[in-house]
Parts: structure tokens; C-alpha cells; sequence
């Protein structure tokens, strides 16, 4: 009897799982038949499932008639700086935050924690005016220069969860060495935490790569456009080419999906580490 | 022990030092533009005229009518957030709970499951708008095939809020990932125990799984309406507000006062007070957590 009712739930539960496993593929699959489809093929109904012929020429029209090579260049300046700064500040930051002993350290950690609730809209225009005061707009400084300034709260905040599960008896140990924090830091917390500093890097890459918001106030020329804005403008160009906006699209989609099959275990930990400690 | 106090009095020193990215990072584009804001929010300032202070002028434009999108911007907003962060967080969680069986391919569904939040909204945009295209997309196809009615889906005014929370769902991967963690610290032996009980499934929902992992759920909801208050790109891409202001996002409104028609001092105003309602509701949040979020160490 136990049995019997078992195997329904089992029935259920692996149904419920993978009807929303194809709701969930289903998109990217829709998005690479289109891609690879001409008009005439796209518009048949009923839909075709597989492209026939196979299409290619969707996937040329970006690159020519609009500047996806340059995009590409522009978003990898962008997001290499932003790497840099998340990567040096965030690590040396967090390292205070969590291993060094200083006047209303805890405090502050908190001021920097709640930020994390503000809505971007209350910075958003006022940091538009400085910049535009200072002459930066239509460059990547306001896009990449905020990353060194301790790389995130969120970044800190993970790191920081990470360095204390770190034994403290290392630190006295390179004391007792005649070694200082720098040592510490170089030496023993860096090297240690390599998988930590890894998923922020995956999280950064993915971030940047992804923002919209930050290239659209901040970007005017054309040729200073990273991916996600120049799809955008693609957009507006070719509205009904389904076929070209799906392949501009999966070209701007596909170094994500990359990057996430080769850290996907980091990715993973990554998320859950935030989620633990809530 | 001497060494050891110098070393703790040097430390004080560099710790300030250490965290001095954080803190320089936090008082300059964090702090100094809030303060800006602030001030900005009192005046007329509008790029390309000088600032003039008009005390609360603009906060008493939004809130005496004359301004019919700002209450138009805010309505959107509730409707979807309080019809998405609910729905997100149950679809979410109940995956989850499934994830957390012995199952077969858990990795795979877990990935699957996650693909879809690593998607650049710009491009998940543009997927969604294909599948939802009113005459030619695959959705409507599907719907007439099956001889049921169609839907204009993001065209029409009534259907455009439900459909970007039925896309949100699309994404519901990262949180569940988050639940999928805290489910799985929670000890076998607590649903044993109320095995033993002769307790059933739903027992240990309710008795054991919700209570323990509450502070997730807990933190889930916040993320989710801090994220849903400031939803963007979608109604940027997709609907540019419309039809008839219908998905008139108020981060979108916020966006077109300020960069559209360049009203700076004005969508300060309206930054705060989304800033406002934002800190209503996590405080709401925090203030109910006491009695329903559970702390396994006892404590708040």
C-alpha cells in the first residue's frame, strides 16, 4: 500500500520536475531554431520545429550592418576593468571586514550591508550629474572606476563569510614568524580562498556582461556601445526580422552559457553561500 | 603578550586602512549621491537651467493628482510585485522541496532550472517578445491549434502585468537555488522524529520544513520585492510603458522624467519616495519576521 502511493508521488514529482524543465529550455530552444531560420521559413504555420534549410546568414547581418565586432570589443574593456577593481578591492576589504580587529569595525560593516537595500534609483541620477559635471559621460570611467572602491557590499559580504571559516591559528602562526596582515593576506587568505574569489569573478563577469542599465545612461556614441545596448538598438532597426534578432541574440547569450558551463559547480556554491546566512 | 597588544593597536590602523576601498566607495557614490539627491529633490533642477530650491514642491506635484503617472506608475508597480514576489517564492520553494528528494538527474534539473537567470535580460527580452508576438508568435499558435482563446499577451492593457510575472517565473531558478541550500541543512532527524509521531507529508511541512527554513524564506521575500520595486528592462524593451501607460513601471517613469525629459530635481523626488515605500516594506517585513521567522540558535 505504502509502496503503491510512493510510486504516484514519484510519477508526480518527476512529471511537475520535468514539464518545468521544458519550460524552462524551451525559450532557448525557440530562440536557436529562429535564429537559424529565413523569413518564409519563420512565419509558416504551423511552426516548423527544425530549421529547413539551416540559415546561416542571420548571424553575418550583425556583424555588418551593425558594429557587433566593436560591441564586443567595448564589452570586454568594460567588463576587464570591472574584474580588476571587483577583484583587488572586494578582497582586500572584505579581508578588514573579517580578520582584523578595529574601532567600530562591526559598525561600519553594517552601514555598508544596509546600502544593499537602496534602490539604485536614488544614486542613479545624482552620480549621472557628477559625472557629466567631471566630463565622463560617453566614457567607461563611470561604467568601470566605482569597482575599486571595494568592488560591492555583496562581494565584501561573501567574502567575508568565507575568510572566517579560515582558521585564526594561521594568523598567530605567521605572527609568531615575524610576518604582518600583508603577509597574511598575500600569502594564506588569498591562496586558500581561490574558489571563493573565483565565484566572484564568475558573478562580475556574468553582471557586467549582462548590465543594461549602466551603458544606457552612460554610453551616447554608437561606437562606444557595449552588446547588451547595441542589441537593444538592433532592435528597433529590424523589428519584425525575427530571424536577425534571434541570432543577434543568442551571439550576445552564448559567452554567457559558456562561462556558466565551465564554473557551474561555483556557481552553485556561490549561491548558496549567500543564501545560508541571510 | 606585549607583541601581541602593539599588534592589536597597529591593527586598529590598518584595518581603517584595509576597508578604506569599502568605506571611500560607500561615502562616494553611495552616501554623497544620496545627499545629493536629497537636495536635488527640492529644487527645479532641470540640466539645462540652474537649481533653484522649491522646498517640497515637487513631492506635493506628486501627490496632489496634477501628476496622473506617478499614482498610475505606483498602481503598475504593486500589481506586479504583489502578484510576482508570492507567486516566485512558491514556485520557487515547492521546486525545491522536489529538488530535495531523492531524485534522479539532480544536477541536471538544478542546471536546467538555474539556465535561465544567467540570460542577459536585454536578450530574454527579445525571446519573450518573439514567443508572445500576437499573431505570429508561438504561444498564440499553440493557442489556436488547441481551439482555445488567444491572448495579445504584453499588447493589451489587461494582460500586460500578468504576462511579464508569468516570465519572471522564468527566472525563478536562482532563488530556488537559495532554498534547495537551506533545505538541505535541515537534519534528517527532525522528519524522523515525527515519523515515529506517525506524522504525515504534511506534518512535516509544517511542523518541521517551513519553521526551519524560514529565515530563507524570509530573506527570498525581501530580496524579491526589493527587486520587484525596481523592475527596468523589461517595460524598457518591451512595452516602453504602454499600451496606454498600462506597464508603466516606476522605475521606467523614474527613467523618463529624468533622462527623457531631463525633469532631474523632479525624479529625485520620485527616487525617494520609491526609496520611502521600499523601507516601509522591509521594515513591515522585519517587524512580522519576529513572529514568524524562526532562529535555530533562539535568538531575534
Amino acid at each position: 500500500m505504502k509502496n503503491r502511493g510512493l510510486s504516484w508521488g514519484r510519477i508526480l514529482l518527476y512529471t511537475v520536475l520535468i514539464v518545468g524543465s521544458l519550460f524552462c529550455m524551451f525559450p532557448f530552444y525557440w530562440l536557436v531554431r529562429s535564429s537559424m531560420m529565413d523569413l518564409s521559413q519563420i512565419f509558416l504555420i504551423p511552426p516548423k520545429w527544425i530549421p529547413e534549410p539551416f540559415v546561416l546568414e542571420n548571424f553575418l547581418q550583425p556583424f555588418e550592418e551593425l558594429s557587433f565586432g566593436r560591441y564586443f570589443v567595448n564589452t570586454f574593456i568594460v567588463v576587464a576593468g570591472t574584474l580588476a577593481g571587483v577583484l583587488l578591492s572586494s578582497t582586500i576589504s572584505a579581508y578588514s571586514f573579517a580578520r582584523m580587529r578595529w574601532n567600530g569595525r562591526d559598525k561600519v560593516f553594517a552601514v555598508l550591508l544596509s546600502s544593499m537595500m537602496l534602490p539604485f534609483a536614488v544614486t542613479l541620477i545624482p552620480s549621472f550629474i557628477g559625472w557629466q559635471a567631471l566630463g565622463m559621460v560617453n566614457s567607461y570611467v563611470p561604467l568601470v572606476l566605482p569597482s575599486f572602491f571595494g568592488g560591492g557590499v555583496f562581494n565584501i559580504f561573501l567574502l567575508r563569510q568565507f575568510y572566517m571559516t579560515l582558521p585564526r591559528e594561521l594568523d598567530e602562526a605567521v605572527f609568531v614568524d615575524g610576518g604582518n596582515h600583508f603577509t597574511i593576506f598575500t600569502r594564506i587568505i588569498l591562496p586558500l580562498s581561490r574558489s571563493a574569489i573565483l565565484v566572484i569573478g564568475l558573478f562580475t563577469f556574468l553582471n557586467t556582461w549582462n548590465d543594461f542599465m549602466g551603458p544606457l545612461v552612460y554610453l551616447n556614441d554608437e561606437s562606444k556601445f557595449t552588446l547588451a545596448i547595441g542589441l537593444q538598438q538592433f532592435q528597433g532597426i529590424y523589428s519584425a526580422q525575427w530571424g536577425v534578432l534571434m541570432a543577434a541574440s543568442l551571439i550576445v547569450v552564448l559567452p554567457a552559457i559558456i562561462l556558466f558551463a565551465i564554473g557551474q559547480k561555483y556557481f552553485m556554491e556561490g549561491i548558496a553561500l549567500t543564501g545560508i546566512k541571510g | 603578550m606585549q607583541s601581541l597588544s602593539s599588534i592589536r593597536k597597529k591593527e586598529n590602523g590598518l584595518g581603517w586602512l584595509f576597508a578604506a576601498p569599502a568605506i571611500l566607495g560607500f561615502v562616494i557614490f553611495v552616501l554623497g549621491p544620496m545627499i545629493a539627491s536629497l537636495w536635488f529633490s527640492l529644487t527645479d533642477y532641470k540640466v539645462a537651467s540652474q537649481a533653484h530650491f522649491i522646498g517640497l514642491d515637487n513631492y506635493v506635484h506628486l501627490f496632489d493628482g496634477t501628476d496622473q503617472f506617478f499614482y498610475k506608475s505606483l498602481g503598475v508597480t504593486f500589481y506586479y510585485v504583489f502578484l510576482s514576489v508570492p507567486l516566485q517564492i512558491i514556485v520557487a520553494f515547492f521546486l525545491a522541496i522536489l529538488l530535495n528528494q531523492k531524485v534522479k538527474g539532480l544536477a541536471f534539473f538544478r542546471t536546467v532550472f538555474y539556465l535561465p537567470t544567467i540570460v542577459p535580460l536585454i536578450a530574454s527580452s527579445m525571446i519573450w517578445m518573439w514567443l508572445f508576438d500576437p499573431d505570429l508568435g508561438l504561444l498564440n499558435v499553440v493557442l489556436r491549434a488547441l481551439h482555445l482563446p488567444e491572448s495579445q499577451w504584453i499588447y493589451s492593457e489587461g494582460s500586460v502585468v500578468p504576462t511579464l510575472v508569468l516570465m519572471s517565473l522564468w527566472t525563478v531558478g536562482g532563488t530556488m537555488i537559495i532554498f534547495l541550500a537551506g533545505l538541505q541543512d535541515i537534519p534528517r532527524h527532525y522528519y524522523e522524529a515525527i515519523e515515529i509521531d506517525g506524522g504525515n507529508a504534511l506534518h512535516k511541512l509544517v511542523y518541521i520544513t517551513i519553521p526551519l527554513t524560514s529565515p530563507t524564506i524570509f530573506f527570498n521575500t525581501i530580496m524579491g520585492f526589493i527587486g520587484g520595486f525596481q523592475v527596468f528592462v523589461q517595460p524598457y524593451v518591451m512595452t516602453q510603458g504602454g499600451p496606454n501607460n498600462s506597464s508603466l513601471f516606476y522605475t521606467f517613469y523614474l527613467f523618463r522624467e529624468a533622462f527623457t525629459f531631463s525633469n532631474m530635481g523632479y525624479a529625485c523626488a520620485i527616487a525617494w519616495v520609491l526609496f520611502i515605500v521600499v523601507l516601509i516594506f522591509t521594515a513591515f517585513l522585519f517587524k512580522t519576521a519576529r513572529k514568524w521567522v524562526y532562529y535555530e540558535g533562539g535568538g531575534a
